[in-house]
């Protein structure tokens, strides 16, 4: 209950400023329409009007919770105007996109920290890939697939796993490198393999390390989903939403997509957090 | 006379560093034979870790001859002849008391019900049974100190290497592992190699203290204790006691001039 207070507060300021803002941007049309149709407007009809506009340039809270009640408890969810649908297609690109990230980002940890060679020349490139506008390299992406004959889920999940292996990379290479000299002694002293050593130290050592680095990851994820779901002239997903809605001007609906999104986000980052505690309970570092 | 456990002849060790050379051995030469509790003391810089850790296998002598067991430190670290406590216990903070006592048996093969046995036994021995289900956090430092050298004992090596184990815990927590440690070297005859700080802690311990001195590390003094093995905490008021502690402090400030 302590906690509730300020978190309310917050939300309560957010919506007020919200309000504020589909008023003042808003009421330029309002204005406009009412000059051509030869009326005067009273100042509170000209809030109520800004509040109800078909094609606002900032919908109003409960526009966009209506939209979002509609298009996810008002539809069936294999309807193609549900949110669940659309919301479904992005989720399951971005997990086998996660999942190859993930994959991807802990070998290349694993050869960074076993290999002279990738040592020296791997992370450049890493943070190099990282520098170029996903945006920019999403399409290529896609058509280059294409050309190759792989379409639907697997091309965005390769812009999604391009975005989320970095975070995987630098902490899984952090947490690797982890365990202290002595640590490291000790396991000297048994005469330990190498397969041992990773295997008993190395790899409990980075646990910590990388679900830091998979709560970043996740939602980078879903962000290279979303991106990739842009260009590609895809009608399903929440990006696909997204792009519908800005070519036809319905900022409601790019609202509401837009709450999905951050909404899923939210969830993905939460079960990450779930896996991480009951992971490092089981491992006695919960305390 | 039988072949001493640990023999080094002309022993040199130097590190090189990016401030030129650092002397960390100079011609030690010293013999260790079963069953001895050997201690090293002397100020920091003095070699004494840097010794044990030659013995171990860890750092590699640049001139002169080390043996143990009659094998070169590599062969015996792979003949796995020895247990190693570090200065910081050094748990692993994701496994049990009996987890961390496990590790080594885990990596040497081991079958589970002799695993089991084993720390069993040796958690015994340090008296710490009924802590094998608890994580290091929460157990005291002297308790989880413990709980490393039980980790040591599990594969029975004959060698022990100590490296200040109980550095970092206060004096009362001290005197009473240093009691148990008594004991357990008299159940068990064990070789003991201890590096310590702390006179008292050598005189009490030991059949031979070894002082060393510093730039460059080299042995100034080895003393034959003449205490009784059958040693009580009391025997530190003696007048032999401290005789030995005078002499020791002798070959300190000496090594200093």
């Amino acid at each position: 209950m302590r906690n509730l207070f300020p978190i309310l507060t917050v939300l309560l300021a957010i919506v007020v400023i919200w309000y504020a803002g589909a008023v003042v941007m808003n009421s330029t049309w309002t204005q406009d329409q009412a000059e051509r149709a030869g009326v005067e407007l009273s100042f509170s009809e000209v809030v109520a009007d800004t509040m109800a506009q078909d094609r606002p340039k900032l919908p109003a809270p409960h526009q966009v919770a209506a939209e979002l009640w509609k298009t996810t408890v008002g539809k069936k969810i294999t309807s193609k105007r549900s949110l669940v649908f659309h919301g479904w297609i992005t989720f399951s690109a971005t997990m086998v996109g996660f999942g190859i990230g993930t994959t991807a980002g802990i070998l290349l940890a694993i050869g960074i920290v076993y290999n002279r060679a990738m040592d020296m020349s791997v992370m450049p490139w890493a943070i190099a890939s990282q520098t170029i506008p996903i945006l920019a390299i999403a399409p290529m992406i896609i058509v280059v697939l294409n050309s190759m004959g792989v379409q639907g889920l697997l091309p965005k999940a390769v812009i999604s796993a391009y975005l989320s292996f970095f975070p995987v990379v630098v902490g899984m290479v952090k947490g690797l490198r982890a365990p202290d000299m002595m640590q490291l002694d000790l396991m000297r002293t048994y005469n330990a393999s190498g397969a041992a050593m990773f295997w008993k130290l190395r790899l409990p050592s980075s646990m910590p390390y990388l679900f830091a680095s998979l709560k970043v990851g996740v939602a980078a994820s879903l962000v290279g989903t979303i991106v990739a779901e842009l260009p590609s002239g895809a009608v399903r997903g929440l990006g696909a939403r997204l792009l519908s809605g800005s070519y036809y001007g319905q900022t409601i609906q790019i609202w509401s997509a837009l709450l999905a999104a951050a909404a899923l986000a939210g969830m993905l980052v939460g079960i990450v957090g779930i896996v991480e505690r009951m992971t490092l309970k089981r491992m006695g570092m919960a305390q | 006379m039988t072949e001493p456990v640990i023999h080094a002849s002309g022993l040199d060790l130097t590190f090189q560093t990016n401030d030129g050379p650092v002397h960390a051995l100079k011609d030690v030469n010293l013999e260790i034979n079963k069953g001895d509790f050997v201690s090293f003391i002397g100020p920091s810089g003095c070699g004494k870790t840097t010794f044990l850790r030659a013995i171990a296998g860890l750092e590699t002598p640049t001139g002169g001859e080390i043996s143990v067991n009659g094998m070169s430190p590599e062969e015996a670290r792979q003949a796995r002849a020895y247990g190693y406590v570090f200065q910081a216990a050094g748990l692993y903070p994701w496994r049990t008391i009996a987890g961390n006592v496990k590790l080594p048996l885990e990596i040497m093969g081991f079958d589970k019900a002799e695993r089991q046995e084993r720390v069993k036994r040796v958690l015994d021995l340090v008296d710490l049974n009924g802590f094998e289900n608890k994580f290091p956090w929460q157990l005291s430092g002297g308790m989880q100190q413990r709980a490393s050298i039980a980790r040591a004992l599990a594969f029975d090596a004959d060698i022990m290497l100590m490296d200040e184990p109980f550095g970092a815990l206060d004096e009362i927590v001290r005197d009473h592992l240093n009691e148990q440690l008594l004991q357990l070297w008299a159940r068990t005859n064990k070789t003991i190699a201890f590096v310590t700080h702390s006179i008292p802690e050598a005189v009490f311990l030991s059949t031979k203290i070894v002082v060393m001195s510093p730039r460059p590390g080299r042995i100034s003094d080895v003393i034959e204790s003449t205490l009784p093995k059958e040693r009580p905490l009391e025997i530190r008021d003696s007048a032999e006691f401290i005789a030995i502690a005078h002499r020791v402090r002798e070959g300190l400030k000496a090594g200093h001039a």
